[in-house]
Parts: C-alpha cells; sequence; structure tokens
C-alpha cells in the first residue's frame, strides 16, 4: 500500500485531481465510495492556502460599528472580534484556554494577581508593535466611567493594572480568580492599538487575521489576508466577505446556488431539503446556548421548594425538542451548565429530570397541595417558539394535575415589563465557557441577573471558595457540589440546549471545531479552508 | 405669470409645508413606540445605569421637543445629523446620516430606474396593442396574465422566480447584494431578478390604465372623425388618441415610480438588497431616529416629486391647460 501513501501524500498536497486518485485506487481494488471517502479525508487533512471565503451570517444590521463594546451579535462578533482582531487568550475546541496574544500567564497563589507575558513581534496591521501598552489603554477603554462595554462588570474585581517592560502585564485583582484567563478570551476583550495612551477602536487596525478593508453596515464586510500574522500559516483564505443575509431563505438560497459557501442558523423546518441537496454540508454542534423558564424564588407558590421539584418533573423536555426545535436540540438537566464534555468542571447532576407525571404528583403532595394553578409568562422575544413551548407544558402539566395558564406577552419591552418581573418568564442565555463565569454573572444570590432570586448559602459559598482555589480536583469538587445544589434546589428550569445548525459548501474543510461560540467559535475565516 | 411657473412654485411650497408635516409625525410616532434606541441596542444585557448612561451619551435624556427642534434646525443648515449608532465617537469618526443614507438610495434609485427603463414602456405598448385589439384574444391574453402576476404578493413572485431562475436554472444570482464597488454590468445581472418581480408588479397597473383611457377616447367624435377619413386604427390610436390620453397615464406611471421608490421593502429583503427600505426598517426597530426621519424625508420627496413630473406633463400635453385665455 506504499504508492496509496503516496498517493494520499500528494492529494493533500493538491498535487494529483479527485478523478486521478479514485481511478488509481479502483486499480488497487477499492470501491469507488470508498475512494472518494479516502480522498476527502487526505486532501483535507492538511490545510491549503488561498481562495475567496463568502459568508452569510443570520444577523448584522446597520447600527454595527466597529467599537468593541458594540459587538452585540454573531455579525460584528465573528467578523470585528473574530476574524479581524486577537484577545490576550483563546478557548479552544476542548473548551479549554490556550494563550493566544499572551504568550504565558502566572497566577499568584491566591489567583489575585496575574503576571501575563506578551507574545514578541506581533504587529499591528499598521505595522505597529504590540506592547503591554496597548493591553494597558484596552483594558482602561473597558473599565472607563462612560464604557458601556459588557465586560465591563466582568473587570470590577480588577484593581490595578501595570506595565512591567514592553511585553509583561501584572493584573492586581481584589480577589483571586482562577479563571482569569478565560475572562481574557472574550472577543469583546480583544486587544486594540494605543493612540498616545488611548484605545483606538475606530480606525479598525488590529493583530488579527484579516485586515478590514471595506465595511458597510448592515450589508456586507470585506477583509484581505494578513501576510504578518503571529499563527504560523494562517489564515488560509486570501479574501473574505462576510454578507448580513438575515432572511433565512435567501441565505438557504445563496449557499444552494454557490453565492455564499457559509451559513448559520438553518431553517430546521426544511433542513432534511437542504441536507439533500448536492454539495452542501450540514453540521450540527451542541453549544453553551440554553433556553430556561425562570421561576421567582421569593413569589409563592415558586417559593416552596416543592413546587418547583413538581413543575420540573412536569414539563417533557423531549417533546418540546422534538416538536419545537426539531429535534435540533439537547434536553436541559435544570443545570446552566452544558453536559461533559464541554466546560471544564461541568456535570451531570442526578436524577436527571425527565417527564414523570408521577413524581410531580408525589412532590405536589409534598408540598401539602393536590392542585396548582400557575401563570407562565410568554413571548418569542425570549427565543422563537416560547410560545408554543408554553402551550405544550401546559398540556405536559395537565396530567399532573397543574393548570398551567400560559400568558402571551409582548414581544416589545418583553425584557424591561416581564422577565424579571413576572413569577415565571422564559428567557435564554448564550452561556460562558467557564462554571464561574456562568454562576457568578446568574445565580450567586443578589446579583443584578439572577433570574430567580434564589440565594442559598452553600452554593454561594462554594462558588466563592472555587474562584480563588487553584487545585484542580478540589475545584472540581467544590464546583460538583455548587451544580447538585442548583439542579435540585434552584427556581431554574434548563428547558434545552439549542444546537448550532450550520451548513457550508462541500468545498471547506476545517480541523476539529470549538463549540464555545457559533462560527467556529466566531474564528472560522482563520481557521477553514479550501479543500 | 406663466401656469406651469405658477403650479411648480405654488406646489414646491406646499411641498415644504407637507414634509414638515411628515416629519413631525413620523417623529411623534417613534416617540410612541416602547423603548428607545438604548434600549433596543442593549436589549436584554441593559442594566439601568448602562441604559441611563447610554441615553446620556447620545442626547435621548432630552425632552423630545427640544430634541425635535434641535434636528430641525441642523436639517435646514443643510445637516442631516449623525446616527445614533455612531454617538459617542470621537469628532471625525461619527456616521453621518448621509453616509447611511446616500449609497442605500442610490441603489433605490438604481434599481427603481432599471424597472422603469423595463416597465414603462412595456406597459404603454402593450395597453396601445390591447386598445388596437381590444376583446380580442392578444388582448384577453395580456390582461390575464399582468392581472394575474398583481394578483400574487410580491414575495410569492419572487421567491418563484428564485427557484426556476436561479435554483433550478442557474441563470441569475438569487443575491442582489451590491456594494459600492459593484461595476455596472455586474450590478444589472445581479438586480435582474429583483427587477423582473417588480416589472411583474406594476405592469398590470400601468398597462391597463393606458388601455382603458385610449379606450375611452375611441368613442370621441374627433376620432370618429379620424376613422372616417380612412386613417388606419394604429395611427388613429397613436396620433390621435393618445395625445389627450397622458395626463391619466402619467399620473399612475407616477405612482408606480413613486412606489418603486418607497415601498419595495418585501423584495429587498427577500433578494437581500441594499436598498432605503430596508434602512428605514432596521433603523425604526433599533429606534434610530436621525435615521429614520432621513429616509421618511426621502420617501416624501419622491411622492411629492414624481407626482408634480405628472401633474407638470399633464398640463404640458392639454393646450388648453398649456394656453389659458
Amino acid at each position: 500500500m506504499y504508492d496509496l501513501d503516496r498517493m494520499k501524500g500528494m492529494a493533500a498536497k493538491g498535487k494529483v485531481s479527485r478523478r486521478d486518485f479514485v481511478q488509481f485506487a479502483l486499480a488497487l481494488g477499492l470501491s469507488v465510495t470508498a475512494a472518494e471517502t479516502m480522498f476527502v479525508k487526505a486532501a483535507r487533512s492538511e490545510p491549503k492556502r488561498g481562495g475567496f471565503l463568502r459568508i452569510g451570517g443570520a444577523h448584522g444590521s446597520t447600527t454595527d460599528t466597529l467599537d468593541p463594546s458594540n459587538y452585540l451579535d454573531t455579525y460584528s462578533q465573528s467578523v470585528f472580534g473574530g476574524y479581524m482582531s486577537n484577545s490576550l487568550t483563546f478557548i479552544n475546541h476542548k473548551g479549554e484556554w490556550e494563550p493566544d496574544l499572551a504568550e504565558s500567564l502566572e497566577p499568584s497563589d491566591d489567583a489575585a494577581q496575574w503576571v501575563v507575558r506578551l507574545r514578541k513581534g506581533v504587529t499591528f496591521h499598521d505595522g505597529k508593535d504590540f506592547t503591554s501598552e496597548d493591553v494597558i489603554a484596552t483594558t482602561n477603554f473597558i473599565r472607563g466611567e462612560e464604557s458601556k462595554s459588557p465586560v465591563k462588570s466582568t473587570l470590577e474585581s480588577v484593581v490595578e493594572v501595570k506595565a512591567d517592560g514592553p511585553h509583561t502585564v501584572i493584573f492586581k485583582m481584589s480577589a483571586g480568580n482562577a479563571d482569569f484567563p478565560y475572562v481574557l478570551s472574550d472577543l469583546l476583550y480583544c486587544m486594540l492599538p494605543s493612540r498616545d495612551g488611548v484605545a483606538d477602536w475606530q480606525s479598525g487596525v488590529r493583530t488579527g487575521a484579516f485586515i478590514l478593508e471595506n465595511f458597510e453596515p448592515g450589508v456586507t464586510c470585506k477583509q484581505k489576508r494578513n501576510p504578518n500574522y503571529h499563527w504560523e500559516g494562517r489564515p488560509y483564505f486570501d479574501e473574505v466577505e462576510s454578507l448580513v443575509l438575515t432572511d433565512v431563505v435567501a441565505r438557504t438560497n445563496a449557499l444552494t446556488t454557490g453565492d455564499i459557501h457559509y451559513m448559520n442558523r438553518c431553517d430546521l423546518k426544511t433542513l432534511n431539503l437542504l441536507e439533500r441537496t448536492q454539495g452542501v454540508v450540514v453540521s450540527e454542534l451542541t453549544g453553551f446556548g440554553h433556553l430556561t423558564l425562570p421561576m421567582l424564588t421569593t413569589v409563592a407558590p415558586f417559593d416552596d421548594v416543592n413546587v418547583r421539584r413538581a413543575l420540573k418533573h412536569a414539563i417533557n423536555r423531549q417533546d418540546i425538542v422534538d416538536k419545537i426545535f426539531f429535534g435540533h436540540a439537547t434536553p436541559g438537566n435544570d443545570n446552566p451548565i452544558p453536559p461533559p464534555p464541554s466546560v471544564k468542571y461541568a456535570t451531570v447532576p442526578e436524577p436527571i429530570h425527565v417527564y414523570d407525571p408521577d413524581k410531580a404528583k408525589f412532590y405536589l403532595k409534598e408540598a401539602g397541595l393536590s392542585s396548582l394553578k400557575v401563570d407562565l409568562s410568554m413571548a418569542d422575544a425570549a427565543f422563537a417558539g416560547a410560545v408554543d413551548t408554553g402551550v405544550l407544558i401546559r398540556e405536559h402539566a395537565a396530567a399532573c394535575g397543574i393548570d398551567v395558564n400560559v400568558v402571551r406577552e409582548p414581544n416589545d419591552g418583553y425584557w424591561d415589563n416581564v422577565w424579571l418581573k413576572k413569577p415565571w418568564s422564559a428567557s435564554y442565555w448564550s452561556g460562558r465557557p467557564t462554571v464561574d463565569w456562568m454562576f457568578t454573572q446568574a445565580y450567586l444570590g443578589g446579583v443584578a441577573w439572577n433570574e430567580t432570586r434564589w440565594t442559598n448559602a452553600r452554593f454561594d459559598e462554594l462558588v466563592n471558595g472555587a474562584r480563588a482555589e487553584l487545585d484542580d480536583a478540589k475545584r472540581g469538587t467544590m464546583y460538583a457540589e455548587a451544580q447538585q445544589i442548583l439542579h435540585d434546589d434552584g427556581g431554574q428550569v434548563v428547558l434545552v440546549f439549542r444546537n448550532f445548525v450550520d451548513a457550508h459548501s462541500d468545498t471547506l474543510a476545517h480541523n476539529e471545531v470549538a463549540v464555545n461560540w457559533e462560527i467556529d467559535g466566531l474564528k472560522l475565516a482563520e481557521r477553514w479552508w479550501f479543500a | 405669470m406663466h401656469p406651469i411657473v405658477r403650479t411648480l412654485l405654488q406646489r414646491v411650497s406646499l411641498s415644504v409645508a407637507t414634509l414638515l408635516a411628515v416629519s413631525v409625525i413620523i417623529f411623534l410616532m417613534i416617540e410612541a413606540l416602547p423603548g428607545n434606541f438604548a434600549s433596543a441596542i442593549l436589549g436584554q444585557s441593559a442594566t439601568p445605569e448602562r441604559v441611563a448612561a447610554f441615553e446620556r451619551q447620545i442626547g435621548l435624556d432630552r425632552p423630545p421637543v427640544e430634541r425635535y427642534v434641535v434636528w430641525l434646525g441642523n436639517l435646514l443648515q443643510g445637516d442631516f445629523g449623525n446616527s445614533l449608532a455612531s454617538a459617542g465617537s470621537p469628532v471625525g469618526h461619527e456616521r453621518t446620516v448621509m453616509s447611511l443614507v446616500g449609497p442605500r438610495l442610490k441603489n433605490t434609485m438604481f434599481l427603481a430606474g432599471l424597472v422603469a427603463v423595463v416597465a414603462v414602456p412595456i406597459s404603454l405598448a402593450l395597453g396601445l396593442l390591447a386598445a388596437l385589439y381590444r376583446n380580442g384574444i392578444f388582448d384577453r391574453l395580456v390582461n390575464l396574465t399582468t392581472l394575474t402576476s398583481i394578483s400574487v404578493p410580491e414575495f410569492f413572485i419572487a421567491y418563484i422566480l428564485m427557484l426556476f431562475f436561479a435554483v433550478r436554472l442557474p441563470w441569475f444570482h438569487s443575491l442582489a447584494t451590491v456594494n459600492t464597488d459593484t461595476e455596472l454590468l455586474e450590478r444589472v445581472a445581479r438586480c435582474t431578478l429583483p427587477a423582473l418581480t417588480l416589472v411583474l408588479v406594476i405592469v398590470a397597473h400601468m398597462m391597463r390604465m393606458t388601455r382603458a383611457s385610449i379606450i375611452n377616447l375611441l368613442a370621441s367624435p374627433y376620432v370618429e372623425t379620424a376613422r372616417l377619413k380612412g386613417l388606419s386604427p394604429a395611427r388613429v390610436i397613436v396620433h390621435h388618441a393618445l395625445p389627450n390620453a397622458w395626463a391619466p397615464i402619467v399620473n399612475v406611471i407616477a405612482v408606480n415610480l413613486a412606489y418603486l421608490v418607497v415601498g419595495v421593502v418585501v423584495v429587498e429583503v427577500v433578494f437581500v438588497y441594499p436598498g432605503v427600505g430596508q434602512l428605514m426598517v432596521d433603523s425604526v426597530s433599533a429606534r434610530d431616529i436621525p435615521v429614520v426621519q432621513a429616509c421618511a424625508l426621502v420617501f416624501a420627496i419622491a411622492y411629492i416629486g414624481l407626482n408634480l413630473i405628472a401633474d407638470l406633463v399633464a398640463i404640458i400635453t392639454n393646450p388648453r391647460l398649456l394656453r389659458p385665455r
């Protein structure tokens, strides 16, 4: 089989055509299908330079700007954050952080001080060297008085940032945070060039794989390859254009007619038709994003843990996955951390919450109730299909002796008037790359985004303790217990984890895909290539 | 004063008042919508402090009357202002409303022009021919086809055309995305399907009006005389009936052209064509008032201007109006 291996090598280098390869393999006695598969595998194993990639995105609007505080959807996050910029770290396909613009990160013993050594020889698109001054300017831009960056609250514990030479930055924090490298991976915390100490986002000059060529808000953005990119060999495409195609039919047609090579957010109803289209590959990944039904645990009857448990067992999540998401979601288990392998320290708390009318009735009895009537406030502003989900839940709960009254709320003003105000409503989370991040932002007692107003002293103690814990095993045990408590006692119904259903042309090739965000961790243009 | 000049002056001054009224109404309507730019942009992630800080930054904390008067004052000096999306940017990096609306307006005008160039001659010709061979097979066929195409919703026509001429037969592009660098030929090629959709949508109206007004005139005595002189039916229609039919036809053409400028947002969305309609819808949902106002003014000007032209044409083609005693 030496010759076949040699042919494979040539296929990988693009020196032999598919036709020649298949003919050769047939001569050696392989079947056509086997030969085709082998060619595709061989040809894709090694990235190739060149080509003009066109991506059709489901988001983007005329209000998009280059300001990283304003990267609110996957369009600006991928095009400006992912393709054009870099953060100090990034999240790989296993959900772990790796250094990007940083070279190494060293915590102090209590994890309250981090020494970040920067990669040397990195330049911005205009040729300026990337140094500690840029890190400090960017950090101050986010922490500033006038800042409207969503990262501002995450950086609240940072009390001081100072340079120690041109390639070392020291972050001092008010309390230890072992997950600080993950915080640094945020694409909204991408590195901006410093101009006299002030971060400059306006010029669009960054360090990333692609250089901004032309940007028309809400229409298109064209970028060309950065020849001096600090990741050896990357990126592979010569040019990339990202189109705003918010209409899903337009997006699908553009892909099937070859106008674009990649689209995100496929139409689930017609997905089987798309799958049959020649030259189109549908890809599906379970991400961190999840849909929730928060119960306000300060309001009767949700202040009774038995009522909460009864309701958690009165919802048929599998049915919702099948009927609302056409199977393209994963049932939740009232743990906002996606089941492993995903985020580090993720666990699956037992017993898994499945539809069980007997158990629901049992918990109802424990609560001293024979029947229960609750309002569920739903609007499609929370997630597409929320109202239909409510109607399904009403049917499920009826069999458990629970009368769920679905209240249809207006989409406009939903987040102002319904969410966090009505006792039981719907919400969505895009998820976070660490347990700590998710819990600190949305589940600790008293935090602004605690959707359920749930407080649990032991839970808070575990989460706060684990944050500064550098011993992996100890940390894992603490997080496992915290997840278990939230699952058993919390007011959160984690309905489903939504899948990213994307489609692309079969001319594209890639390595393993990151799941921390859509579009290969928002860095598709940097990581993929034309086979 | 010449009647054309008088009409022109009258109508122009009236239209300024109309534009003012339009801008007030649009402003009030956006104010009446729940939420403002700050909360629309920040969405679920908004904390009250962040919304308040943002409102201060973009000046939304001021009373509405003050904001309107300031906007109007700037407008009178030819400054459409800046999009709220760029508020807080350093000087020199603001995104002006004109830089957003300008290229979009060019795109809209290009598509409208392309459609007009195709649709107007076709509908006039079809209308004339239908009048000439009225109640015959040709007339019935033309009526049936155009009435069918106008009765079907435009997005449906768009999808049907896309299915057959972009997906099944890869003749045209399914996406009409153009940008400022797109060359003319490429632009025309990309706009083929949206233009075809719009032609199908507007031909019926203009063609039926041409046919109806000509048939109406065919019963009048001077046409009878012309026919008795022994002129051919085609000559009777083109030389004797048509000049007197211009007024109603031009009015319908004006209405349809105005529709091409202001009402094609559905077609823009289906083909992802970056026109003013989509910009206005986007800006309304983001509550970006300066951009919405500019779009509304553009639309109002298109309507008023085209109707003015139609009236002028009506006067010019009618000797009694042109030379009053």
